[in-house]
């Protein structure tokens, strides 16, 4: 009898747990499969760059390291004008490029969301000009620009292209999370007397968190990671940011690579995206699937 | 409630001010010099002299830029299924919230937040003839008898880059797929499971379909990306052996910050911008019709 009663409704769990997975041996080996093969390339790095300089140069080369040595660190932290003036220019661009972002979305996706306004098709297509029209074609007249004002060799000035860069998908993210704030919180704040800048400031703002935090998630990463703004705005060897950093570390000083080396700073370059996404992944996938996807 | 609504058309239009400001200031006006510019002889030392359409024509007999603009258009072409197929099958391998699922995805993604030029430096390292562990490898393997000089060939090189960019951004699509996929309600699968559909026919003929429009989507973005490529061969390749890897972003490089012909770049510019519309346009139309609904 039980098991007659119990016979569909376990078949409908067996069904449930099939219902998008395949057979359970072959999948894990297959997942084990691919996170070597993904893992592989970071992992070698990262153990070639805590090899002696020597080591890391050798031909045929050894997959992990005879002795342990930070020599290459060393040598990339000394690396002309020194580690910490690149790191500090990358970190200066990117706080930058994090504050105009939430600066400048924030009340653009609140005036988007929360306001009729007269002619906003006019204001969304001017807002998604950066999409339309690639950064990388506009680089020689904002170059030409900027060395007349003097922006040229500048964290501000490259702060300003990423800026750029991410501001659409800033605003759009913004206003998606201003739209999901229920109207009934924001006629409490209207029958309290707030002005709209209090209504953003003290009920939409602090709401919105999440969205917030994804903005300059993206805009962190992004910036960090930014190369060829960085390669034709950075030229001078002291404003050099992170990326450019590597390519003149493989450059080298005789023409001659330092393999060591070179791994060393591209581990370097490596950890504060990786630590930053780790540290947020829930808010860094949120933020692309509605980037992408919405 | 009307209150919040009518309190002036104006007032939204003051919060979208400074965002309106800065797109104006560093987009549309740049984008305006450029056009002006592109119809000049500017270069560095000078010029600027107005010469209608010349540069326009110029393009049109420059086989460097046909040359940049069809490899970009076939590393497109060949790059982008790579990127779906696989991207899709990783979707299916890890679309359930298992410990050892969530694990690999994470895992496949870690390379899309690292930087395109470090990414691109570390793979220039492992195709090393001399100390490159990939060559090891197939050698270790057998699948090679000595180490290939993946640089040297315009054919390899270019599979050389293929498969680093593979490796770095597979994880963009597979993060689509699996929100297409756990979307998908349950009892359709269940159901087709219940009426006896293999996991292969559920795959291709529920979840492909049902997928579709993110499926366009992630299409579209990558290949826009692919079109706009200029990081990965900059340092894998520098366009080389003989100028055979440009791309077209690498090509207007060339010639604006090299060569310093700037009213040419300025053209050129101009000819990409126009390639890009067209793919943006669809993608900003699949994005609106998906917020219409």
């Amino acid at each position: 009898m039980t098991t007659a009663v119990l016979a569909p409704e376990a078949a409908a769990v067996a069904a449930r747990r099939r219902a998008m997975a395949p057979g359970t041996y072959g999948i894990v080996a297959i997942s084990i499969a691919v996170i070597a093969i993904m893992a592989a390339p970071i992992v070698l790095s990262a153990l070639a760059s805590i090899k002696t300089a020597a080591d890391a140069s050798a031909i045929p080369p050894h997959y992990l390291p005879r002795t342990l040595s930070l020599e290459n660190y060393a040598k990339v932290v000394g690396f002309q004008a020194g580690l910490a003036t690149y790191v500090g220019n990358s970190a200066l661009v990117a706080a930058m490029t994090i504050a105009a972002c939430l600066a400048l979305a924030a009340p653009a996706g609140y005036g988007l969301a929360r306001f009729a306004m007269r002619g906003k098709e006019i204001a969304f297509l001017i807002l998604l000009a950066p999409i339309m029209i690639p950064y990388q074609a506009i680089l020689t007249p904002l170059y030409l620009d900027f060395a007349r004002v003097g922006l040229v060799n500048t964290h501000i000035g490259l702060a300003i292209v990423h800026t750029l860069l991410q501001l659409p998908f800033s605003i759009f993210l913004m206003r998606a999370s201003f739209e999901t704030i229920p109207r009934e919180i924001e006629e409490a704040a209207v029958i309290d007397g707030c002005s709209t800048w209090q209504r953003l400031t003290r009920v939409f703002l602090p709401l919105a968190v999440p969205g917030l935090v994804t903005v300059a998630l993206f805009a962190f990463i992004n910036s960090w990671n930014e190369f060829l703004a960085a390669l034709i705005f950075m030229n001078r060897n002291t404003s050099f940011t992170v990326p450019i950093l590597l390519v003149s570390v493989r450059a080298g000083k005789f023409g001659a690579v330092d393999w060591g080396a070179l791994q060393a700073s591209v581990i370097i370059s490596i950890i504060p995206s990786l630590a930053v996404y780790l540290a947020l992944q829930r808010y860094y996938i949120s933020g692309l699937l509605s980037g992408a996807v919405k | 409630m009307s209150k919040t609504r009518s309190s002036g058309q104006w007032r939204g239009w003051l919060y979208v001010a400074p965002a309106l400001l800065f797109v104006a200031v560093f987009v549309v006006i740049p984008f305006g010099q450029l056009i002006v510019m592109s119809m000049t002889d500017r270069s560095l030392l000078g010029g600027g002299k107005f010469i209608g359409l010349m540069n326009y024509i110029r393009i049109w007999n420059d086989s460097g830029f046909w040359r940049a603009l069809l490899f970009t258009v076939k590393y497109t072409i060949v790059l982008t299924p790579i990127l779906m197929i696989l991207g899709f099958a990783l979707a299916l391998l890890t679309a359930d919230n298992t410990p050892l699922k969530r694990l690999t995805r994470t895992v496949v993604f870690l390379p899309v937040v690292i930087g395109l030029s470090s990414s691109s430096l570390l793979w220039f390292w492992l195709f090393d003839e001399q100390v490159g562990l990939l060559n090891k490898l197939l050698v270790d393997l057998r699948v090679i008898a000595q180490p290939i000089v993946w640089f040297a060939s315009a054919d390899l090189a270019f599979w050389a880059v293929v498969i680093s960019i593979t490796w770095k951004v597979v994880g963009f699509g597979m993060v689509l797929f699996i929100a297409a996929i756990q979307s998908i309600d349950r009892e359709i699968l269940e159901a087709a499971v219940i009426d006896g559909a293999g996991y292969w026919r559920r795959a291709f003929l529920i979840v492909v379909p049902l997928s579709r429009r993110i499926i366009l989507l992630a299409t579209l973005v990558s290949a826009i990306g692919s079109m706009l490529a200029f990081d990965q061969f900059y340092i894998m390749t520098s366009g080389g052996p003989r100028g055979q890897t440009f791309t077209a972003v690498y090509w207007i490089y060339q010639n604006s910050f090299v060569s310093f012909r700037l009213g040419y770049g300025a053209a050129l510019s101009i000819v990409l911008t126009l390639i890009i519309l067209a793919f943006s346009t669809l993608q900003i139309g699949l994005t609106a019709r998906n917020e219409a609904t």
